[in-house]
C-alpha cells in the first residue's frame, strides 16, 4: 500500500515507548472537557453527511408544509412563513436533542466508557464535553434552516431578535437534553434510546403551535398544546424575531428548562458516575 | 524498577452476584509483580467480572482484593494509578483516526497537547499502525484494533495490564503480534494479567496459570504443572481399515493400560496417555499383528482436557487435580 519505510531515525520499539514510566499530573475539569469537545468536533469532522441528517428534516417540513398547508392555514404561503420558520427552528434543535442521549448510549455500550473510568480525569467532563459539541451542531444547524428560511422569504424584525431566540431555543434544547442524556445512561441499546424518545417527542412537536394556531383545534387538544413547554418556546421565538416579544412566554420557557435542568442534570451525572458500581 | 510492592494481585474471598447467580463465588488469587499471570476458564466461569472487579470496575459483593497494597475500592483512584485494562471488547473510538484516539487517552491522563501528539505518535509507529494512523478505526481490521487497544492501554506505562482475552478472534499472524507485546510488556517490567480460552496462549506466555470454573479456582501452578497433571496429551490413531478397529482397541488397551476412546470416524480412536514411552510400544505391537496404520498423531492436551480432567477429578476425589498440579491455592 506504502512505499517501503526508508527510515532516516532508528525506529520506534516497543521497548522504548514502554520504558517510559513518568506519568503527567492529572488534568483539571477544563482539559478534560475540552478533550472531550474535541473528541466531539473531530467526529463530526469525519462524518460530515450528520449535518445532512440534521438539516434535511427541518428542510423537508420547511418546503411541506409552507408549500402544501401554508396557504390553507395562513391564507398565504408567505405569511405561513413568518409563524413557521421560529417552530421549524424549535423542532430541529429540540429533536437533535435526542441524539446527545445516543451517542452517550454508544459509548457505554460499545466499551469507550470502560477506557474512560478508568483514566484518572473528572468523570463529568465526558458529559460536558459532548454538550459543547451539541452547541456548535445546534448553531450549525439553526443556521443552516434559518438561511433556507430566508431563502424561501422569511422576513424576521432585525438580527439581535433571531440572535436572542437562538440562544433560548438552545437552552431549552440543553434543558431536554439533559433527559436523553439520563436515558442513554440506562438504556441497554443506543436504538433505545433513539425510539423511545422519538414516541415521546414526534406527539410533543406535533401537538404544540409550531404547525398550526390554536385556534382551529377542538377544546381538549387546545388546551393541552396551551400548556406544551414546545408551544412556549416556539411563542417566545416568534415573538423574538419578530419584534413583538411577550416576557411571559420567555420567562416561561426560562423557567420550564431551569426545572428540567435542576431535575435531570444531577440526575443523569449522578446515574453515570455509579454506572456499573452496583 | 518502579515496582514498590512484590505482590501485583491480591485476593481473597472475592464474591460477585448478578442477580441469584453467583459469578464469582469466593475466589482467591496472588499475583507477584513482574511476570504474566494466565486466568484460565471457560465461557461464564468469572474471569471477566473477576477482571472488572481487580481494575475498579466492578464493586465486590464480598471479599477483599488489593493491587499493588491499595484496596480496589477504597483506595480506586490509586490503583487506577498504577493499572490499564484491555477489555474483551474493544474499547477505542471507531468514529476517530487510531491517533486521535491515542491523543484523546494521553490528553485525559494529564498530557499537554503537544506531548500527547508526541506519545501518540511514537506508540502508533512502535506498535506498527503508522501507515493507518489517519484512519478511521472503523475502517481498521480485528488485529490492528486490538493493537491500538493495547496501544491506548499503555499511553502511560501501566505496572499491572489487565488483557481479557486479547486474541479472541484474531488470525494467526496478528495472534502473533499480540503475544510479541505481551513479551515486550513483561521484560519492560509490567505485570499482566492475561484471560484466555486458550490453553495453548497460556502456555506461550504464562509464568503461572489459574484455572477457574464457576467462579472458583479449581487449579493453579505452571503450565508444565497442569498439563502434567491430565497426562502429556492425546494419542490419535486412523486405520487403514476400519474393520480393524476392535483388535486395535484391544491391543491398545492392553499395552497402553488406559480407557480407549472411539471416535465417530469408524477408522479412528484415542487415547489420554501419560507414558510417551508405551505408545511407542503400543504403536509396534499393532504393527506387528497386522493392523494397518493409516496415521497417529501425538497431541497436546487441550484445555478441554484439562478442564475434563480437573473437574471430573474434582467431583470424584476431592481436590487430587489441583495436588497434582501443584496448586496449593485450592481452598
Amino acid at each position: 500500500m506504502t512505499a517501503p519505510t526508508t527510515s532516516q531515525h532508528p525506529p520506534v520499539t516497543l521497548h522504548r515507548v514502554l520504558s517510559v514510566r513518568t506519568r503527567p499530573k492529572r488534568p483539571g475539569p477544563l482539559a478534560a472537557s475540552l478533550t472531550h469537545f474535541w473528541r466531539a468536533m473531530r467526529t463530526f469532522q469525519h462524518f460530515p453527511a450528520q449535518l445532512i441528517d440534521i438539516v434535511v428534516f427541518p428542510f423537508i417540513f420547511l418546503v411541506v408544509f409552507t408549500y402544501l398547508f401554508g396557504g390553507a392555514i395562513s391564507g398565504s404561503t408567505g405569511d405561513y412563513l413568518q409563524n413557521f420558520v421560529p417552530g421549524i427552528l424549535v423542532q430541529t434543535v429540540v429533536m437533535m436533542s435526542v441524539y446527545t442521549g445516543t451517542s452517550l448510549n454508544g459509548d457505554i455500550t460499545k466499551g469507550i466508557h470502560d477506557r474512560f473510568r478508568t483514566l484518572p480525569f473528572w468523570q463529568p467532563a465526558t458529559l460536558v464535553g459532548n454538550l459543547l459539541g451539541d452547541a456548535v451542531r445546534y448553531t450549525i444547524a439553526l443556521t443552516i434552516t434559518l438561511l433556507l428560511g430566508l431563502a424561501l422569504g422569511f422576513r424576521p424584525d432585525g438580527v439581535p431578535g433571531v440572535l436572542v431566540a437562538f440562544l433560548l431555543m438552545m437552552f431549552f434544547a440543553f434543558a431536554v437534553s439533559w433527559i436523553f442524556t439520563a436515558m442513554g445512561v440506562v438504556a441497554s441499546r443506543p436504538e433505545t434510546v433513539s425510539t423511545t424518545s422519538m414516541m415521546v417527542m414526534f406527539p410533543l412537536v406535533f401537538a404544540s403551535n409550531i404547525f398550526v394556531p390554536t385556534d382551529s383545534l377542538p377544546g381538549w387538544m387546545e388546551a393541552f398544546v396551551k400548556v406544551n413547554p414546545i408551544s412556549h418556546v416556539t411563542t417566545a421565538s416568534r415573538g423574538l424575531m419578530h419584534g413583538n416579544a411577550d416576557a411571559g412566554d420567555i420567562a416561561l420557557t426560562l423557567a420550564t428548562s431551569g426545572a428540567l435542568i435542576a431535575v435531570s442534570a444531577p440526575l443523569a451525572v449522578y446515574m453515570y458516575a455509579n454506572k456499573n458500581k452496583h | 524498577m518502579g515496582v514498590q510492592s512484590s505482590i501485583a494481585i491480591q485476593a481473597s474471598g472475592l464474591i460477585k452476584i448478578f442477580g441469584g447467580d453467583r459469578a464469582v463465588d469466593g475466589l482467591d488469587l496472588t499475583v507477584p509483580a513482574g511476570v504474566v499471570h494466565g486466568f484460565l476458564g471457560p465461557n461464564g466461569a468469572g474471569k471477566t467480572t473477576t477482571i472488572r472487579m481487580l481494575s475498579t470496575l466492578l464493586r465486590p459483593d464480598g471479599g477483599t482484593a488489593t493491587v499493588f497494597g491499595h484496596d480496589v475500592v477504597n483506595e480506586a483512584d490509586a490503583v487506577r494509578g498504577r493499572i490499564s485494562l484491555t477489555g474483551q471488547f474493544v474499547s477505542t473510538d471507531e468514529q476517530l483516526t487510531g491517533v486521535e484516539n491515542l491523543v484523546l487517552v494521553a490528553r485525559l491522563l494529564g498530557h499537554s497537547w503537544r506531548d500527547a501528539r508526541a506519545r501518540a505518535t511514537e506508540l502508533i509507529e512502535a506498535f506498527g499502525l503508522a501507515d493507518a494512523a489517519d484512519r478511521l478505526v472503523r475502517n481498521y481490521s480485528g488485529g490492528m484494533r486490538r493493537r491500538l487497544d493495547i496501544a491506548a492501554s499503555i499511553v502511560a506505562t501501566p505496572d499491572l495490564l489487565f488483557l481479557d482475552e486479547p486474541t479472541a478472534g484474531l488470525d494467526p499472524h496478528s495472534r502473533n503480534q499480540v503475544w510479541d507485546i505481551v513479551r515486550a510488556l513483561v521484560a519492560a517490567d509490567t505485570t499482566v494479567l492475561l484471560t484466555t480460552q486458550y490453553l495453548d496462549e497460556a502456555d506461550q506466555l504464562a509464568d503461572r496459570i489459574t484455572v477457574i470454573a464457576k467462579g472458583r479456582v479449581i487449579a493453579e501452578g505452571t503450565p508444565g504443572e497442569l498439563k502434567s497433571s491430565v497426562g502429556v496429551g492425546a494419542l490419535n490413531v486412523r486405520l487403514k481399515e476400519p474393520g480393524q478397529r476392535p483388535e486395535a482397541e484391544r491391543l491398545l488397551a492392553r499395552v497402553l493400560a488406559v480407557p480407549i476412546h472411539l471416535e465417530s470416524d469408524p477408522a479412528a480412536l484415542s487415547a489420554r496417555i501419560s507414558d510417551p514411552e508405551r505408545v511407542a510400544h503400543a504403536l509396534a505391537e499393532l504393527t506387528r499383528s497386522g493392523v494397518r496404520l493409516g496415521d497417529f498423531a501425538l497431541g497436546q492436551p487441550s484445555l478441554d482436557e484439562v478442564f475434563l480432567a480437573l473437574t471430573g477429578h474434582r467431583q470424584d476425589a476431592g481436590t487430587e487435580a489441583a495436588e497434582d498440579g501443584a496448586g496449593a491455592d485450592v481452598p
